[in-house]
């Protein structure tokens, strides 16, 4: 059977003329993912049955009633595996449901599979999960950047309806720009972290990856709210995200940071964002050049600060209370030091030994505190540009999807194509990404995002910018060849 | 924040990981090339700001000390890889 699954509210619509059953989503995603995640690899488990019986139970007239949404690896549904794409979780099941998975459910939704990142959410392709790479369905040779890839390749290529993903740096931006869906990330403390199992906690947020704005600013609303089990989440009131969406975009600022237009970054990236811009000002909005100064510097403090985190969060893995534990040990510390070297990969433990280090002894004033006034200083700089404009437009990464290996052996490359994502977490504000075009490459296409970059809290304003920009371009009604 | 230089090896015995064979050679290279691009943050002068250490406009969270439900003791213990008698069983640490 062949079901609008780009579309929450077609399928919502279909649920409730009575033309289709909950399960017959479930159905047609199953066929999909059994047609062509042997290509993708974009989910990592997938239990039909359990989705099917949870579909016929769910309740059609919730706002979500019936709908799946693929989970990443990351993320707690109580009794799935949760192995945050690591060798060290294999055979871990949740004992809990994460609160945005309670919610999901509140609102009627079925988490339905598990999708691919990169190891415990740290990379930028997807290449750093121990079930090998998620491939981009638009060039299967292609990354469909990290680490939500599994969730941007499950969605863009038809394999779900919408996802969750996480973002500490651009995770759920980057790979909807690489993979040509919507992906936004809420600001911090919008949306609980509480059953998410964290990597540097100061930036993580979870957010959706979806094939519209429509689709994303439902499930944003479904999963925001403030949460006792997390402390970090922020007590106030959540909008009605879809009901904002209509008013387009005149009378609305924004603003342009010379900053994000550097040397280096491809032509067509460049190319496409300038025309995004120029079609945002022939619809009525007002253009204003701005400066955000300490952009330079957010790559650098990033990678003190969310490495500093993930050495003391990932501390908990030594095999004793859960996930993998290394054979016949000497003694306790063996048991600790074997565990972590057999369960973790290379990128984890890069960023274990570059936090340990900058928090040890002698170091912290020089790297962690230093690091955290140049947050500040990024801070500002957003507090600044949002006295003059109402959002900011950006790209989201300076190229298209970069062919799998190219990066790989070469993490400075890596962490330099997250340098238009990461001041968004380092500043705890919300961003987007949409379609914004293609680059032409090697005779294929392949999507580019343009990130609309809001105020704290300001995620009604950046849907609203991102819906008009939608219903006015072509570029999200683009399938990729599979 | 001048030329700096990592202990891999040491490091590493601080984080309880041990690494494979050649692991410590590659890292070597590629955390000091990390090292050397975070250096850039010594060129900015940062006397009087202040750290921000999150985002969050939230200082202090409490809540009542009241009694409630936490994880049942089978729940907390079903993904241990050892466990007996309602404990985890690790390795002994006391002679």
């Amino acid at each position: 059977m062949s079901l609008p699954l780009e579309s929450v509210a077609a399928l919502r619509a279909q649920l409730r003329a009575g033309e289709i059953r909950p399960r017959d989503i479930v159905a047609a995603i199953r066929e999909r993912v059994e047609a062509h995640n042997p290509a993708l690899n974009a989910y990592v488990h997938t239990d039909w049955d359990a989705a099917c019986a949870e579909a016929d139970r769910a309740d059609i007239a919730l706002p979500l009633g019936g709908i799946p949404v693929a989970i990443k690896d990351v993320i707690a549904v109580r009794g799935q595996p949760c192995t945050c794409g690591s060798g060290i979780l294999q055979g871990h099941r949740s004992i809990y449901d994460a609160t945005v998975i309670r919610k999901l459910r509140g609102a009627g939704a079925i988490p339905a599979g598990r999708v691919n990142m990169d190891e415990f959410a740290m990379g930028s392709s997807n290449e750093n999960s121990y079930y090998g790479p998620c491939r981009n369905p638009w060039d299967t040779s292609r990354a469909p950047g990290g680490s939500s890839g599994g969730s941007a390749a499950a969605v863009a290529g038809g394999l779900a309806v919408v996802a969750l993903g996480s973002d500490t740096g651009g995770s759920i931006r980057q790979p909807a720009s690489f993979c040509g869906c919507v992906g936004l990330k809420p600001t911090y403390g919008r949306v609980s972290r509480f059953g998410l199992v964290a990597f540097a906690s100061s930036l993580d947020q979870i957010g959706p990856l979806a094939h519209n704005v429509e689709d994303a600013a439902l499930i944003l609303g479904a999963i925001s709210g403030h949460d006792p089990s997390d402390c970090t989440s922020v007590d106030r009131p959540v909008p009605d995200f879809a009901a904002s969406l209509e008013g387009g975009v005149k009378g609305l600022k924004f603003g342009v940071p010379k900053e994000y237009f550097i040397p280096g970054m491809d032509p067509a990236v460049e190319r496409a964002v300038r025309g995004a811009i120029d079609h945002l000002a022939r619809e009525g909005a007002e253009i204003i050049d701005i400066s955000l100064p300490h952009t330079e510097y957010a790559i650098a403090s990033y990678y003190i600060i969310a490495p500093a985190e993930a050495s003391s969060n990932l501390a908990r893995f030594d095999g004793v209370r859960y996930g993998h534990r290394a054979k016949d040990p000497a003694d306790v510390i063996d048991c600790y030091a074997r565990t972590r070297r057999e369960g973790f990969g290379s990128e984890v433990k890069r960023r274990i030994l570059l936090g340990t280090y900058v928090l040890s002894s002698g170091y912290y004033d020089a790297y962690y505190l230093r690091a955290q006034k140049v947050r500040t200083l990024i801070r500002r700089d957003f507090d600044r540009a949002f006295a003059s404009c109402d959002a900011i437009l950006t790209p989201t990464a300076p190229s298209p999807a970069f062919r799998l290996g190219e990066k790989l052996d070469d993490p400075i490359s890596m962490y330099l194509g997250d340098v238009f994502t990461i001041a968004v977490n380092m500043a705890g504000t919300c961003g987007i990404s949409v379609p914004c075009g293609f680059a032409d490459e090697g005779g294929g296409r392949l999507p580019i995002g343009l990130q609309i970059i809001g105020r704290p809290f300001g995620e009604s304003t950046i849907l609203r910018a991102a819906h008009h920009y939608e219903r006015t371009t072509p570029w999200h009604r683009e399938r990729p060849p599979i | 924040m001048g030329k700096v230089e990592i202990d891999v090896a040491y490091v590493a015995h601080l984080a309880r990981l041990e690494l494979n064979d050649g692991e410590a050679e590659a890292f070597q290279g590629q955390l000091d090339g990390v090292l050397g691009h975070i250096a850039a943050l010594g060129r900015l002068d940062l006397e009087g700001i202040e750290p921000t250490a999150h985002a969050a406009p939230i200082h202090n969270v409490f809540r009542a000390d009241e009694p409630r439900e936490s994880v049942p003791e089978s729940d907390a213990l079903a993904n241990a890889p050892l466990a007996a008698n309602g404990l985890f069983i690790t390795p002994k640490i006391v002679e």
